[in-house]
Order: structure tokens, then C-alpha cells, then sequence
């Protein structure tokens, strides 16, 4: 693939991620929203989140079964998609659900569980949006920055179940989410059982 | 070729945005209910009959719903109920009562005329709305019935059909949805049998033709599309409080200092305002149900 197609498909990437916050704030301003505007954008905010992360996660096992190693240039941008809306959905729930009072939202975020849960999601993916930088990869040398990066398995694990716990009764949307994400690291660990034993670090390498 | 590319891609997604997350909103075609009666104002503020807020939409009351038995999506239980049919509805209404009767729904909606009740329903998921309701106290009905000094409950039970009610097709909740009053509960003039809102029959979505409204407490015990109320001796089995014990009690009281074991209770997002309200002891309604609960530990009975 040339370097022009791959500018190409990254900005294909950019603009369609935008397009669901676009359609956001054009209902939001249209008041077409639905009864409970402040709920809808705090879920909807949230699932784009947990879209981007099973995009993210979804890259290297179609890079490894399609042989297309270029897929792999593409997935620092849904990583940092899904962290924009992670961001974005903290906000909403800052703003919308507890008033910007910092006491009460940190009171709820330590008292309530799927809370704690979906706070870890968004916190390790902190030190991943920061560390994304080619600058940041080179200094911290390929090896310690793929560790640093498995934390987008913590991420995405946590993000699920932190919506898993907050439904009422009706489980299917966030299981279907966990089905997925179980395939997709389901994937990842056979790969870790066949690799070949005399280089273990040959799976990872690979390029 | 490339902005084409680009512009179509970005339309997709659009498209596959909207269809999840559809904006229009079918229009109500209930009938003008004849004859509803306003209390007189003086009376309103004794008997909370009518709440002086602002009145939710009719459009939100009428596009915001919890009813499992059509979908288990809020904005699209107006949809899924849009053709359901009560022609010929009958509400038995037997066990521990005197004069056993099943009820044509004109029987039934004779007893009393409709009267305006302008109640707050405050849902468990931490929303609420100000609605005028039409209807009378399920007082009335019991007095036709006259319940045996054996009667402790009130059971009511939803239909079960799950060709006219889809979401019965899934095993979400154990159907057909049931619950219960306590006798003094069921007694109290604020406790009604609602048949319209907003001066109209009440639409399929909000639980068309007759449900319960109970001000004081979670919207989900405001039981939908009745068809049975059974007088017993024992606490009946309630759906909530069967699916998830520790999370929804028998009595549901609103109780902004009991939370939700996932969520707090202390404020509510009131449909169509900006900022959240905080949520009052027993919706606001202390004053006339308090005493029902004199000595009781919410917290345990919750």
C-alpha cells in the first residue's frame, strides 16, 4: 500500500469518527435528542468508546489472518478515537449527571462499582493516549512500549463489564460487546499457545 | 474520486447512526375522554391531587417509557405499541372479596368518573415527570368487590399474551409482570386506577386501557394493561423485586436517603429540565402517605 493511500484511509478514519459526534451536536442543538437528552449523551458517548476499543482490539488479528500488515498504521487513531469519546463520555456524566461538582462525582465514582470499574477503563488509557507519539514509542524502545500498550486489553475488559453492570435487566447489547471482545483476545491467546517454542518472542515480533 | 470516497463513506456512517438512533416520533391517536372531573384547587395541596410543577410533554409521557412487555428500550415502546389492540378487555377482580366480578372494561370505567390527578412519577433509574392522569381510587373498585377480613394484599397482573405484547417473546423478566399493594396501600385515595392523561385515553405505550399509579412510590409499581387484581392474605410475588431482591423491594417507597445498590438515589433528572432536582421522601407526598409506614425501618423495607 502507498503512502498517499494510507494518508488516504486515516483521513477516511477521522472524518467518519467525527460523524457520530457531528450528528450529536446537531440534534443536541436541534433538541431532538429524545425525552432525556443528558442520559442519551452520556450512553451514546459511552458506546462509541467501547466501538473504537473493539476496533482498536479487532486490528492485529485481521492484519494476521489478512497478511494486510498495513491495517496495523491505522490503529493508533481508533485507539485515540475511543479514548476522545471515553473522555467526552466522563464529561457528559460530569456535567450532565452530577452538576461539574467535583465532591459529588468523585463520592460516586469510589461509591459505586460499575463506576470504579468504568474509571479504571478510562484511567489506563491515560498513560496509552500520552505514550502514542512516535517520539514516545522510540524512547521507550519497542518492547517496553507493546508492555505498557497490553493495557488496552485492561481498557476494553473493564469498559465492557462497566456496561455490563449498569443495565437494568436487558444484558444483549453489552454481551454482544463482551462476545466480541472475547473472540477477538480469544484470538490473541491461541496465537500465545502456538507459538513455537524455541523463540518466544517471535509472535510479538513479527512484522 | 477520492472526495467521493470520502463523502460517501461519511454519509454511511451517518445513515447507520440514524437508524440506530432515530429521531422521528409517531404521532398518539387516543380518543377525547368525556367528562373528566378537576378537584377543586382549594383542596389540592391536602390532598396532593394536583402537584403545582410544570407539566411534562405529552410527547415525552408519550415517547419515554418503561414497558418491558413491548420493548426494552425507553424511546421505542411507542413504536412497538402502536397497534395494540384492548377491544373486549376484562379485568377479573377476585380471591378474598365478597362479590367476585370480572369487569368489561365500560363496567369497570362506570364505577367513577374519571377524575384529573396532576401526580410526579419519579422512575428507580433516577428520571421523573409531572403527569395529568385520569382516573379514580382503587378505593372505589374494592368497595364494589368488598374484600373478606382475611384481605392483607392487593395482587395485580399484567396480560400475557405475547403475540399482541412482543417483548413477552424474551425471557427478560418472568412474565406476565405482577404486583402488589399492601391493603392500607391500595386504600388510599391517592392510589388510582388510571384510564387517559392529558384529557385523552390512555395510549398503549403508557399502559393503555387501565394501569395503576401509585405517587409515592417507583414508577414500576404503577402496574400497566391490568387484567387482574386478586385480594390475598399473604405479600404477593412483585416482578422487580423477583428479578434483582436486592436491588427493588416490595414497597418501593421513593427515598432519596436509601440508594439503589448501583446508584444514588438523592436526585432524579426531570424530563424536559436542564439540571437535576433533588428527589423528595416519598415523591413529595409525606404529608398524606407517611403514616402508612410509622414505625417501619425503610432502609430494610425498602
Amino acid at each position: 500500500m502507498k503512502e498517499n493511500d494510507i494518508r488516504f484511509i486515516k483521513l477516511l478514519i477521522l472524518v467518519n469518527g467525527l460523524v457520530p459526534l457531528a450528528l450529536l451536536v446537531w440534534d443536541q442543538a436541534h433538541k431532538q435528542l429524545g425525552a432525556n437528552p443528558q442520559n442519551f449523551l452520556i450512553l451514546t458517548t459511552g458506546m462509541m468508546t467501547l466501538i473504537f476499543l473493539v476496533l482498536t482490539m479487532a486490528v492485529t488479528p485481521l492484519r494476521k489472518i489478512t497478511r494486510w500488515n498495513w491495517l496495523i498504521q491505522f490503529r493508533r487513531m481508533l485507539g485515540l478515537y475511543a479514548f476522545f469519546y471515553g473522555c467526552l463520555h466522563f464529561l457528559c456524566f460530569f456535567s450532565l449527571d452530577r452538576g461539574f461538582s467535583i465532591s459529588s462525582t468523585l463520592t460516586e465514582m469510589v461509591k459505586r462499582k460499575y463506576l470504579i470499574v468504568g474509571s479504571t477503563a478510562l484511567i489506563v488509557m491515560i498513560p496509552l493516549a500520552i505514550t502514542s507519539t512516535n517520539a514516545m514509542i522510540k524512547r521507550l524502545g519497542g518492547k517496553r512500549w507493546r508492555a505498557l500498550h497490553r493495557l488496552a486489553y485492561v481498557a476494553a475488559i473493564a469498559g465492557v463489564i462497566h456496561y455490563y453492570m449498569q443495565v437494568k435487566a436487558d444484558t444483549r447489547q453489552p454481551l454482544v460487546f463482551a462476545a466480541v471482545l472475547a473472540v477477538l483476545l480469544g484470538w490473541r491467546l491461541v496465537q500465545y499457545w502456538q507459538r513455537p517454542k524455541s523463540a518466544p518472542t517471535a509472535a510479538i515480533n513479527q512484522k | 474520486m477520492r472526495a467521493g470516497i470520502l463523502a460517501a463513506s461519511a454519509v454511511a456512517t451517518g445513515v447507520a447512526y440514524r437508524k440506530l438512533n432515530p429521531v422521528a416520533r409517531g404521532e398518539v391517536k387516543t380518543a377525547r375522554l368525556e367528562g373528566v372531573i378537576s378537584a377543586p384547587a382549594a383542596t389540592n395541596a391536602a390532598t396532593g391531587f394536583r402537584v403545582d410543577e410544570p407539566e411534562t410533554s405529552f410527547e415525552n409521557i408519550t415517547h419515554y417509557n418503561n414497558f418491558y412487555e413491548f420493548s426494552t428500550d425507553k424511546e421505542g415502546v411507542a413504536a412497538a405499541a402502536a397497534d395494540f389492540d384492548t377491544k373486549g378487555w376484562q379485568v377479573s377482580v377476585e380471591g378474598l372479596v365478597n362479590q367476585p366480578k370480572v369487569f368489561g372494561l365500560d363496567d369497570l370505567l362506570k364505577i367513577s368518573p374519571p377524575e384529573e390527578r396532576i401526580y410526579r412519577m419519579r422512575c428507580v433509574e433516577g428520571w421523573s415527570m409531572v403527569i395529568p392522569w385520569a382516573g379514580f381510587s382503587l378505593s372505589k373498585l374494592l368497595g364494589v368487590v368488598e374484600p373478606t377480613g382475611e384481605a392483607k394484599f392487593v395482587a395485580f397482573e399484567t396480560l400475557l399474551d405475547p403475540r399482541r405484547m412482543p417483548g413477552q417473546r424474551s425471557d427478560v423478566l418472568n412474565w406476565p409482570y405482577v404486583e402488589g399493594l399492601r391493603m392500607d396501600e391500595a386504600m388510599h385515595p391517592l392510589t388510582i386506577l388510571a384510564s387517559g392523561l392529558y384529557g385523552r385515553a390512555l395510549p398503549p405505550q403508557d399502559g393503555a386501557p387501565i394501569r395503576l399509579v401509585i405517587p409515592w412510590k417507583y414508577g414500576f409499581k404503577g402496574i400497566k394493561s391490568i387484567v387482574k387484581i386478586k385480594l390475598v392474605a399473604e405479600q404477593p410475588r412483585t416482578s422487580w423485586s423477583e428479578y434483582a431482591p436486592n436491588e427493588y423491594g416490595f414497597y418501593a417507597n421513593v427515598n432519596p436517603h436509601v440508594d439503589h445498590p448501583r446508584w444514588s438515589q438523592a436526585t432524579e433528572q426531570r424530563i424536559g429540565e436542564s439540571g437535576r432536582r433533588p428527589t423528595l421522601m416519598f415523591n413529595g407526598y409525606e404529608e398524606q402517605v407517611g403514616h402508612l409506614y410509622a414505625g417501619m425501618d425503610l432502609r430494610k423495607d425498602f
